[in-house]
């Protein structure tokens, strides 16, 4: 591949293309508590931010860390943290809060074995679910799942525009393996990045309504200090902010939750089809997965088995469209994942018992390679014509 | 004594800050201590003439957390026990804004009690205002960590005998630079507290003793909130440097009053960040291209 100029080639570790995503996507504020495997996100920050006058800051845990996130965001700045599975099981409380109160700011989760301290050091997809459902009440849920170092900077990049845009927390899932891989990557030129930045209002203060429902379903966001005084809190509020209970304003508030990301998902859908034009057999990865399940791919074909590989890269809201077309095409589905299955479930809730959908789980941290797939595919006796 | 309607003659600005079409009546018991408290607090911010746009009242969860959504500023009411954080986030990302929180005594001591300690030890300039009325007003008065020994609540239906934290002792060791105490009934006092601590650079921590006739009051049969009142009045004694406060106590004087830590040699956290760690990181960014 030839590179331009402003093009950057180098060998990068997981967590630090996330540190690089991070500052290319303009990153304001950092606050975090450390944890295996994801410390090395803040590390780097804490050297780089203060180097743009940025605010690095360790918190005294991760609840409090996600509290000075979204205080920072509320002044106006594009904020995040990075965890593990203990410090994101602490995160719950304050993603609820940022999801109900429309505050943009990115989640990295360098997922680890779980649950409670479990595998500090090893790698694990278990929090695929926590990042849907970890908090309590119905909230939006918009999480993206890398598979290499590359992905790690650009989605990085990406979660911050999609939190910006939607005012809502954004996850990044990654995992031991990828956060601690080193890879050769090329990293685009920071200038022709998508940069998108939250939108503020320009109505008079008076009229402005910080949690209206708009047409496009996000209402602009003012910064604390720029003249727009109004009133955020947790509790169900009007679209002024104030606490209400009020039957049809709480509807109101849930509807819009909800519709966000509903009447989003052609932007919030993102996958990658692997030779999946003529496949009969689907391997249906995720994450670092990804990276064994094309490889499987390319051992099917070689076999003479037509097999292909879809991957979420963004894994909530889950890509119905593409995984209910690739159901209709295929006579098989393997779901390969570092988990008891978490992933597996959502795709036999699509397929609703039509099709024939089989797991192949590893929960002992060991990495899935793609012979494991090939065999397990073989052994699976699907038709072949 | 002037009454709350001469105050506000005197105060016109007063009514500028309260969202009196959006967000009231308010939700207080007759005879509670928060109003008065959020009234101290509003005429201190007008007499510092500090603009509306320039001020952040955060909170955290209780009736005292819901003081923030009736004051015409930037308004921010966070989780239980946690406004410090967000405040924190507030503050160091922008730190020309002004940032007063509030919080109950369960909210700041019990679940935000880490988060107390470690926004004292950072030194960061915001001013917490702690409202003590012994006990969780919004879930029913049960027992919080400031409720003494042998005082009834919810959940201490024989009397505590868990030993109660005091709170600016705690704000003290932990390395809060201006920590003061004062009760609903010493009004003036306590707005005069709250401007200083406003004015100190640095953390600031300002427990006020304030009356919950409807749960710490019933449960312990102290009577009206008169009564309430009347009991912060003779039981206050103002603080002098040398004080023996174990005699005071002695005597039935259990509520120390006035400024009981006062210290401007300590660096504020912002400004600590821009002179030591942007400098540094600055320059050893010019090294590195030499
Ligand atoms: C995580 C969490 N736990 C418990 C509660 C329930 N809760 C609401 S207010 C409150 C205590 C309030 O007491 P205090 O902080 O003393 O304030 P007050 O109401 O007396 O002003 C509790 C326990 C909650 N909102 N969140
Ligand atoms: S319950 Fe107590 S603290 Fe709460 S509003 Fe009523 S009197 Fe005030």
């Amino acid at each position: 591949m030839t590179k331009s100029n402003s093009e950057r080639e180098e060998v990068l570790l997981g967590n630090d293309a996330v540190a690089f995503g991070a500052l290319a996507a303009g990153v304001d504020f950092f606050a975090g508590y450390p944890i295996t495997p994801s410390s090395e996100i803040a590390e780097l920050l804490s050297r780089e931010m203060p180097k743009r006058r940025g605010k690095f800051i360790q918190m005294e845990d991760e609840i409090a860390s996600l509290g000075a996130v979204i205080g920072a965001s509320l002044a106006g700045a594009k904020a995040m943290t990075a965890t593990s599975g203990p410090g994101f099981s602490l995160m719950q409380e304050h993603i609820g809060f940022a999801a109900i109160a429309e505050v943009p700011c990115v989640i990295i989760n360098v997922m680890r074995g779980g649950p409670s301290t479990g595998l500090p050091t090893e790698s694990s997809q278990a929090d695929i679910m926590q990042a849907k459902y970890g908090s309590h009440g119905d909230y939006p849920s918009i999480a993206l799942m890398p598979d290499s170092v590359l992905e790690s900077y650009l989605f990085t990049v990406k979660a911050f525009n999609l939190s910006e845009k939607y005012r809502t927390p954004v996850f990044v899932l990654t995992d031991e393996i990828l956060g601690h891989m080193r890879e050769n990557v090329i990293l685009p030129p920071v200038e022709e990045l998508e940069i998108i930045n939250r939108q503020e209002p320009t109505v008079p203060a008076e009229w402005y309504h910080p949690f209206e429902q708009t047409t496009t379903g996000i209402a602009p966001m003012a910064s604390f200090g720029h003249g727009y005084r109004f009133h955020v809190t947790g509790l169900t509020h009007d679209i002024n902010g104030f606490p209400t209970s009020i039957p049809a304003e709480i509807d109101a508030l849930m509807n819009k939750l909800k519709n966000k990301v509903l009447y989003n998902t052609k932007d919030l859908t993102m996958v990658e089809e692997y030779q999946m034009e003529d496949a009969e057999v689907c391997i249906l990865a995720v994450g670092s997965v990804g990276r064994s399940a094309r490889r499987a791919v390319k051992i099917l074909r070689h076999q003479g088995i037509k097999a292909g590989m879809l991957r979420p890269q963004i894994i909530w809201p889950f890509p119905k469209q593409p995984v209910e077309k690739m159901l209709k095409q295929v006579e098989y589905v393997l779901v390969p994942e570092m988990n008891v299955g978490q992933v597996r479930k959502e795709v036999e809730r699509l397929a609703d018992g039509r099709d024939r959908i089989e797991g192949l789980n590893v929960m002992n941290s060991v990495m899935i390679t793609a012979e494991d797939i090939v065999k397990k595919i073989l052994n699976a006796e699907v038709p072949v014509d | 004594m002037t009454t709350p309607v001469q105050m506000m003659a005197q105060h016109p600005a007063l009514h500028e800050w309260l969202r009196a079409k959006k967000s009231f009546p308010h939700l207080w018991c007759p005879g509670c201590g928060i109003g008065t408290i959020m009234g101290a607090a509003t005429r201190a911010l007008t007499s510092m003439q500090y603009s509306k746009d320039e001020v952040v009242v955060i909170s955290g969860i209780g009736c005292t957390g819901r003081i923030p959504a009736y004051l015409d500023c930037n308004t921010l009411h966070t989780t239980h026990g946690r406004a410090l954080t967000f405040a924190t986030g507030v503050k160091f990302s922008r730190p020309k804004l002004k940032v007063l929180v509030f919080m109950g005594d369960g909210d700041g001591l019990a679940i935000g009690g880490n988060h107390f300690i470690h926004t004292c030890r950072r030194n960061i300039d915001i001013t917490a205002v702690i409202v003590n009325n012994y006990i969780y007003g919004m879930t029913g008065g049960q027992a919080s960590p400031t409720l003494p020994e042998g005082m009834k609540a919810s959940t201490a239906p024989y009397g505590s005998m868990e030993p109660p934290f005091d709170a600016c002792n705690l704000a003290i060791a932990a390395g809060a630079t201006f920590v003061a105490r004062s009760t609903v009934y010493h009004m003036k006092e306590m707005e005069k507290l709250i401007q200083k601590g406003m004015e100190h650079k640095g953390f600031s921590v300002i427990e006020i003793v304030a009356q919950c006739p409807t749960s710490f009051g019933r449960m312990n049969k102290l009577g009206n909130p008169i009564d309430m009142l009347e009991y912060q009045k003779t039981h206050a004694i103002k603080y002098y440097p040398g004080m023996d406060i174990e005699a005071a106590k002695a005597e039935g004087k259990d509520i120390i009053t006035g400024v009981l830590k006062d210290e401007n040699t300590k660096m504020e956290y912002c400004e600590k960040y821009d002179e030591l760690i942007i400098k540094k990181a600055l320059a050893s960014e010019k090294e590195k291209t030499k």
